[in-house]
């Protein structure tokens, strides 16, 4: 990937620029509320028009950043740059920057219509103009109509649209979202993803999306970066990250994976290096099947089986010690086949392309992560 | 039910009236203590004063407990706030009486306004038994009133309400008038409704810091005082009962009990 160079004087780069420029690029950015450390030294560039999720758990730092780059906070050191110009002292009305709240923050004395214009009201656009922008941003919301209700008479998924479109209307250079499915129903939060991630699609904005929820970001989203205590682990593709974590703590934050060490990652690579591997990659060898060409194995005893309807998790114990989960697609087995399986002693096979071995031993406290693209 | 009651018979009272030979009251309904309200421009003096004092008092203490309001909820820290809390609540664990009678003594020609003013070589103000001095006192005795709802009002709103105007490019003197004072209506209302209401009723500030009579003494007077005339006090105390009326419906108007 060609990395822009930060380049303050020029506002307004030449279009053959414009798509090389970083939307929001962070440096070396710190911050401290009193002793506690939320964010310890991030560098970070979102491109333009992408969709970008900051993952990880409560207290990792990434709700944090949003806010230094909306100008709610100012980083104790380090700078943030909104598409080549430093930002990082300006006040929230002086960036081109629009948040949609975890909580929605819709006025309740306005309507929906008047939250919705309120960014142009404030900004003196007429009114006849301001209705039109509204009602269209209701539009690519699917809201039209809503104009005069309160925010009290919409559900919590009407409310999460008004605020995405409350944002929208002021064609911002960056869309931030804080957590904004969090409070809706698993089903309705489905539908919002995928919902989402087509307006942005359908508009080109820049969105940087925060959310703990591994799988809303790898569904959403262009690149990713994980985040763990201030610090992020890695930054990559969905697809980059899930298959290859660079970190324990990676491995571990975002779907299930099973990793090995010592005794049982040497019997398997050859290395006591600690490895991971994902359990939909494991398969269980029929009794007289031998493991083919690539592939590493290990023997164990089935411990636990789990029937979950369309795939099976099994719970091997190792020989060589640890424990490796296995999911398995339900393809010609009933349930009573598969939980015939507990107790019988089984071996598992993997392509070793499948296992990654990991930079740090120890998850999660090892030292920072790079801050780049996974390799 | 006995609330519900004696206001009836305040009502019904007003229209009867005072028989001028026997002093005896004539139980037979008519408009003529309204009549003497009217026609009287003493009455009607003490009606505009009443309520001018009021509303002057009002104003000024919505005017001193918004900002002090708003640091305190959103601005102070712990400590501070508790110490703004405690100081506007503290005169209200002192009587009443010994809270104007105080304010007689600051006032006072000889009092510690005047001292004060002599001892930094400025001209001495002469205020005690005005009218200036019952809009002082009041303006202090109801400022608690006003204080809390009005904090409590703010108090509630929630901080991103205020990042989100901020976030959509609205400076604070924007946010404060589209976002701050909309929702914060409703606890200014009630606040200005007990001191409204508190001054336009009250009949013992009046006349011991000041030196003027109210609806209130007026009414005093007719119905335990000298002037003895219970239908014509009936009649007077209406006045402020049509006044808040009047008040509260237009507080109605203005959306001020939506959010409530």
């Amino acid at each position: 990937m060609a990395r822009p160079t930060p380049d303050t004087e020029q506002r307004t780069p030449p279009p053959e620029r414009a798509r090389l420029q970083a939307a929001v690029r962070l440096e070396g950015v710190h911050k401290r509320f009193g002793d506690v450390t939320a964010v310890d030294g991030v560098t970070l560039d979102v491109r333009q028009g992408e969709f970008f999720s900051m993952l990880g758990p409560s207290g990792s730092g990434k709700t944090t950043c949003l806010r230094m780059i909306a100008g709610f906070e100012t980083p104790t050191s380090g700078t943030v740059l909104l598409l080549g110009r430093d930002v990082t002292r300006l006040a929230p009305y002086d960036r081109d920057v629009n948040t949609v709240f975890q909580d929605y923050a819709l006025f309740p004395h306005m309507t929906v219509g008047q939250n919705v214009e309120y960014g142009l009201r404030v900004k003196g656009v007429a009114p006849e103009e301001r209705r039109g922008r509204a009602a269209e941003a209701l539009r690519m919301v699917r809201l039209e109509g809503f104009e005069r209700r309160k925010p009290s008479q919409l559900s919590g998924g009407q409310r999460q649209r008004v605020a995405l479109a409350r944002a929208l209307v002021n064609q911002p250079a960056v869309v931030l979202l804080d957590e904004p499915l969090g409070a809706l129903d698993l089903k309705l939060r489905q539908q919002m993803q995928i919902e989402l991630k087509a307006i942005q699609q359908r508009i080109g904005l820049t969105f940087i999306y925060v959310t703990h929820d591994q799988e809303e970001a790898l569904t959403m989203s262009d690149r990713l970066a994980v985040m763990n205590a201030g610090r992020i682990e890695q930054v990559g593709t969905p697809a980059e990250v899930y298959e290859k974590p660079s970190t324990g703590f990676v491995a571990g934050f975002v779907g299930v994976s099973n990793t090995l060490s010592g005794d049982a990652a040497r019997e398997v690579t050859g290395s006591s290096a600690t490895i991971t591997v994902r359990p939909e990659k494991i398969r269980m060898l029929e009794r007289d099947e031998r493991p083919g060409d690539g592939e590493c194995s290990v023997t164990g005893h089935v411990r636990d089986v789990v029937y979950l309807g369309a795939n099976t998790r099994y719970t091997v114990d190792l020989d060589p010690g640890g424990e490796l989960v296995v999911l398995q697609q339900n393809l010609a087995r009933s349930s009573m086949e598969a939980l015939e399986v507990r107790g019988k002693r089984v071996r598992l096979a993997w392509d070793r392309l499948h296992s990654r071995t990991l930079a740090r031993s120890e998850e999660g406290t090892g030292p920072p992560g790079p801050g780049e693209e996974g390799t | 039910m006995v609330y519900l009651a004696a206001l009836a018979i305040l009502l019904v009272s007003a229209f009867w009236r005072l028989d001028p030979l026997s002093f005896s009251v004539v139980h037979r309904l008519g408009l003529t203590n309204f009549q003497i309200l009217w026609r009287e421009s003493v009455y009607r003096k003490i009606a505009v004063r009443t309520v001018g004092i009021s509303a002057g008092v009002t104003i000024t203490d919505v005017l001193l407990a918004f900002p002090l309001a708003y640091y305190a909820a959103r601005l102070a820290g712990s400590r501070l706030k508790a110490a703004i809390l405690l100081s506007v609540t503290l005169p209200l664990w002192s009587s009443y009486l010994v809270r104007i009678y105080a304010w007689r003594l600051i006032l006072d020609r000889q009092g510690l306004v005047n001292w004060t003013l002599h001892k930094l070589h400025l001209a001495s103000v002469d205020i005690s038994f005005t009218n200036w001095a019952i809009w002082i006192a009041f303006t202090y005795l109801w400022l608690p009133f006003v204080f809390f709802p009005i904090y409590a009002s703010l108090e509630r709103i929630p901080g991103s309400f205020l990042e989100a105007s901020s976030d959509m490019g609205a400076k604070w003197p924007m946010t404060l008038r589209r976002v701050i004072l909309p929702l914060a209506l409703p606890g200014i209302v009630a606040g200005s409704i007990f001191s409204f209401s508190l001054t336009l009723g009250d009949y013992i500030t009046p006349t011991t810091v000041g030196n003027t009579q109210f609806i209130g003494n007026v009414v005093y007077n007719n119905v335990l005082g000298v002037a003895s005339n219970q239908p014509f006090g009936a009649a007077f105390a209406l006045v402020p009962v049509a006044v808040m009326a009047i008040y509260l419906l237009a507080a109605r108007r203005v959306g001020a009990f939506e959010a409530l």
